[in-house]
């Protein structure tokens, strides 16, 4: 597919992080940045820290040392509910939706920040509350036209197949309209066509509607193909931070796959 | 829903219009505000009424004429079901030019044939996915010189010259309409009936497929005269979800729409259909013999886990339509408590199964293009469900034969439509004249007339015969159509129905011409033997190791051999029961050349691929090896290699008419 959507400035710029569970160093001064419009992707063995890191750009977990700056504000403390409402959106590598509730339902639940009307007022459905439903829904009708999943549309979803619960996920995580979109292992335990699908749609994603991404993956034909930028973990330490033809040819990356020298 | 007005009559337009495009403005001045086309978009049905269609259209039609489509050029439509498609055939016929409508699902390679054939102009798809197709195959095609997307998505990048977004051609049809006011109206009138009207393309079971020229006199008339034999009004509701490129799909909801006016929707997506025709209700219903069979195991598959309650509930009330609900539905006399007993079964259970189908509303479902089981017949018929098998060819725009309401028998296809004759020929094969006969075939003089004799009668490449009730029984196609070296007639097509019947069975080939005895290859039918092999607690990963595990071989006999002692009462065909069979390792697929687009079972082609197993079965071995190629869905090709087991099937001798 060809780009032609260009690549912005740095919006996010994680400086010297350091996160520690007791004794286990989960990184150790990792900096790196995400430009605006790219798809970056994560990667490492396991164990490496991906995870955590995500976490911290998420505001989940907080570092010990270092900060986080998004969009020209170095963030203090703060709740993964606030980092939502900055615009940051994010799927699970164990997948996270209400599994009793409909497809429909689970991505409503990604428009709630987009929700007004008080407790009240949504337990009548009445008013506002009503207005902004109508409204909602049809968004999130788009999300469900371009993610082509019209089919399941009302199919409880711990009723269906691994593949589609992970584009699910991925369909509420956008009902947020995300300026950018922390993607953990979007493509863990999917068949070849799924993948393919799956890689589709985050190519289209971040080209229709200009999202910045950030992802892991293990499936490295998959990282090769899609990621405009490849940062590489190792024990919580940054071994590798570039193109993905730089990366191919990096001999620290290589050892850390090929388990050479440690 | 509406308010009460009187329903008007097909026939109302019958003097005047003899186009579809004058057919569509009669219907934009009598019923403007009456629901044309219907779309779920976002989840919400979307509607056009007449006057919206009509006054789109023209603006399809001039845009496509800006960009310089000519009365006579082509144009390609190819897609899902979607109103704008039905519209740019309806702007292409306003602008005197000739539709060609393909199968969505082929790929670009299959495409070439009929573009260049077709020598097509321009090109109106639906989205991204038949753009990509038609761009890789451009530079054959170079009478191509426009290609119009109706879905813009993934579009954005797109810089090739020629490739225009449809909204961009409506605007552009909108302006020249404003400059030169009454040059559409112009185009419109300059039409004829006897003007060729659209071409489909024939699936091409053989050789190379062949463009079907029909006129607008032979589709209205048509139309027409179906729509007065089954009563049809501007009230029908139709749901259009078959190939667009198929001649029924064309009858059913494009020609008969603009004959009577009724309102036709189309599926949001072609994996949302069953849901689609619960929300719509269809009144009027096409459908080939799979997808009845489909929803006839569906349901019985769910009632086979439902509580023993429901399951004695359902049964019990089966029977019970079983016995009268076929009289009910033909309007024969039935006693009052077998009355009673069915509409208390409607209540509890024909009345919500017809509506977990979506044929709550249901007046007339038709079949055709297989032969259809009994059970099948049985069932929707006993639940007040009024399914028809229908006979009609492309080259007949559709109608030859259908069932009367009254006397609908399973193993035939009914008798001629009203203007239609049907003859035999000596041979055994079908002939037929009427006003739906095709104007000619593209470019094949030729062609055309082996088909078609001086008389007018088109030669069907069907054998049958007519019953002791005048209704025609079709056996098989003329050319198929064999003998075994005892001199025995032998049908496969025939031989396959009968066995494609069992559940358990999904495709079957015979063999047989000008040997000593009947072989077949056999397709099981994965939902139902899988269903079968969980109740017995046997395991497998697959189809491949499913179709090669010893009692699923039993199985597979045990119907073999019950279709054997049924075919030997057979006065003709007795001496074609099947004495060899073997199941095949993998699903016959249109991908890999085995069925046509339709479905249909391509013959030569499977008995070249498979010729070792043929030999197998003919010489006596116990099993036989076979190295084939696949198609993947993403355009791979890989290898599968297999031992399959072959074995012998009990035949009866044959038992004389006079005996049974």
């Amino acid at each position: 597919m060809t780009q032609h959507r260009k690549i912005g400035d740095v919006i996010l710029q994680a400086e010297a992080i350091s996160l520690s569970f007791g004794g286990v160093k989960a990184l150790s001064n990792i900096s790196l940045e995400v430009r605006e419009h790219e798809i970056l992707s994560i990667i490492g063995p396991n164990g490496a820290g991906k995870s955590s890191m995500l976490n911290v750009i998420n505001g989940v977990y907080h570092p010990q040392q270092g900060h986080v700056v998004y969009r020209g504000k170095t963030r203090d403390r703060m709740r993964p509910h606030e980092a939502a409402r900055q615009g940051i959106a994010r799927t699970f590598q164990n997948i996270a939706l209400f599994k009793g509730m409909s497809v429909l339902d689970n991505i409503m639940t990604g428009r709630n920040l987009k929700m007004r009307a008080n407790f009240i007022q949504q337990a009548l459905y009445w008013g506002r509350a009503q207005r902004e439903e109508i409204a909602q829904r049809a968004y999130v009708e788009k999300i469900i036209d371009f993610l082509e999943i019209q089919h399941i549309r009302k199919t409880p979803v711990g009723r269906l197949p691994y593949g589609l619960q992970k584009r699910v996920e991925l369909a509420r995580a956008l009902a947020a309209e995300p300026t950018m979109l922390l993607l953990d292992e979007p493509m863990a335990g999917m068949n070849v066509e799924e993948k393919q699908d799956m890689c589709r749609f985050i190519l289209d994603v971040n080209d229709e509607f200009g999202t910045t991404i950030v992802l892991i993956e293990h499936d490295m034909g998959v990282v090769m193909d899609i990621s405009d930028r490849i940062v590489v973990l190792d024990y919580g330490k940054k071994i590798g931070d570039g193109t993905p033809d730089e990366i191919r040819v990096n001999p620290d990356v290589i050892a850390a796959y090929l388990g050479g020298s440690h | 829903m509406a308010k009460p007005e009187s329903i008007r009559p097909a026939q109302a337009q019958e003097s005047v219009a003899d186009t579809f495009p004058k057919l569509l403005q009669a219907h934009a001045k009598t019923r403007s505000a009456r629901p044309a086309m219907r779309e779920k978009d976002l989840g919400i049905w979307q509607t056009w009424n007449w006057d919206e269609v009509a006054i789109e259209v023209r603006a399809l039609a001039l845009g496509l004429a800006a960009k310089g489509f000519k009365r006579g050029d082509r144009l390609a439509v190819i897609g899902d079901n979607r109103p704008r498609l039905y519209m740019a055939i309806m702007a292409a016929q306003c602008m005197g030019g000739v539709p060609v409508p393909l199968y969505q699902d082929a790929a670009a390679e299959e495409m070439v044939f009929v573009l260049s054939d077709a020598e097509v102009s321009m090109a109106v798809v639906e989205d991204q996915e038949q753009v990509d197709k038609l761009l890789e195959i451009r530079d054959r095609l170079p009478a191509l010189q426009a290609i119009v997307y109706d879905d813009p998505r993934g579009m954005r990048h797109y810089q090739h010259d020629g490739v225009y977004d449809m909204a961009e051609i409506l605007g552009a049809g909108r302006i020249h309409h404003d400059e030169h006011p009454l040059f559409f109206q112009s185009m419109v009138d300059m039409g004829r009936g006897s003007d060729p009207a659209i071409m489909l393309y024939t699936s091409g079971t053989t050789g190379h497929p062949k463009g079907v020229l029909h006129t607008y006199d032979s589709m209205i008339i048509t139309a027409r005269n179906a729509a007065n034999l089954e009563g049809l009004t501007e009230r029908e509701e139709v749901l259009a979800y078959l190939p667009m490129a198929w001649v029924g799909d064309n009858l059913f909801s494009y020609a008969q729409s603009l004959v009577t006016g009724f309102c036709v929707s189309c599926p949001e997506s072609s994996d949302t259909v069953m849901t689609d025709m619960r929300e719509i209700g269809p009144s009027y219903y096409f459908a080939p013999p799979r997808v009845y069979e489909n929803l006839l195991t569906q349901v019985m598959i769910r009632m086979e886990d439902a509580g023993r309650f429901k399951y004695w509930l359902f049964h019990y009330f089966m029977n019970h339509a079983r016995r009268v609900g076929t009289d009910i539905l033909e309007g024969k006399p039935v006693g009052f408590w077998d009355r009673l007993g069915y509409k208390l079964g409607e209540y509890l259970v024909y009345g919500p199964v017809k509506n977990v189908l979506g044929f709550t509303r249901l007046k007339l479902a038709y079949t055709a293009g297989e032969a259809i089981g009994p059970e099948l017949f049985d069932f929707y018929r006993a639940i007040g469900v009024n399914i028809k098998q229908l006979y009609g060819q492309t080259e007949a725009y559709v109608m030859v034969c259908v069932h009367p309401n009254d006397k609908v028998k399973p193993d035939t296809v009914g008798v001629p439509v009203p203007g239609v004759e049907v003859k035999i020929a000596d041979n055994g094969e079908v002939l037929f004249r009427g006003p739906g006969t095709f104007h000619s075939y593209w470019k094949r003089p030729d062609a055309t007339n082996e088909t078609r004799n001086a008389e007018g009668w088109v030669y069907s490449g069907d054998a049958g015969y007519f019953d002791e009730d005048g209704q025609l029984k079709i056996i098989d196609r003329a050319k198929d159509v064999g003998r075994l070296t005892n001199g025995s007639l032998f049908a496969p097509k025939y031989l396959e129905n009968k066995l494609k019947f069992f559940q358990h069975i999904k495709e079957v080939v015979a063999f047989g011409d000008g040997q000593d005895y009947t072989t077949a290859f056999i397709n099981i039918d994965l939902t139902a033997v899988g269903n079968w092999a969980e109740k017995r607690g046997l395991p497998y990963t697959g189809y491949t190791d499913l179709a090669g595990q010893a009692p699923v071989y039993e199985l597979i006999r045990e119907c073999i051999e019950k279709m054997n002692a049924d075919l030997a009462r057979d006065p003709k065909l007795h001496g074609s029961q099947i004495k060899r069979f073997l199941i095949l390792h993998k699903e016959l697929d249109a991908d890999d050349g085995e069925l046509t687009r339709t479905r249909k079972v391509r013959r030569k082609f499977i008995a070249e691929r498979y010729a070792p197993l043929i030999e197998a079965l003919y010489d006596g071995s116990q099993a036989c090896s076979i190295d084939t190629v696949v198609k993947f869905e993403d355009g791979r090709s890989g290898n599968l290699r297999a031992t399959l087991q072959i074995r012998d099937a009990k035949t009866y001798p044959a038992i004389t008419s006079e005996a049974a």
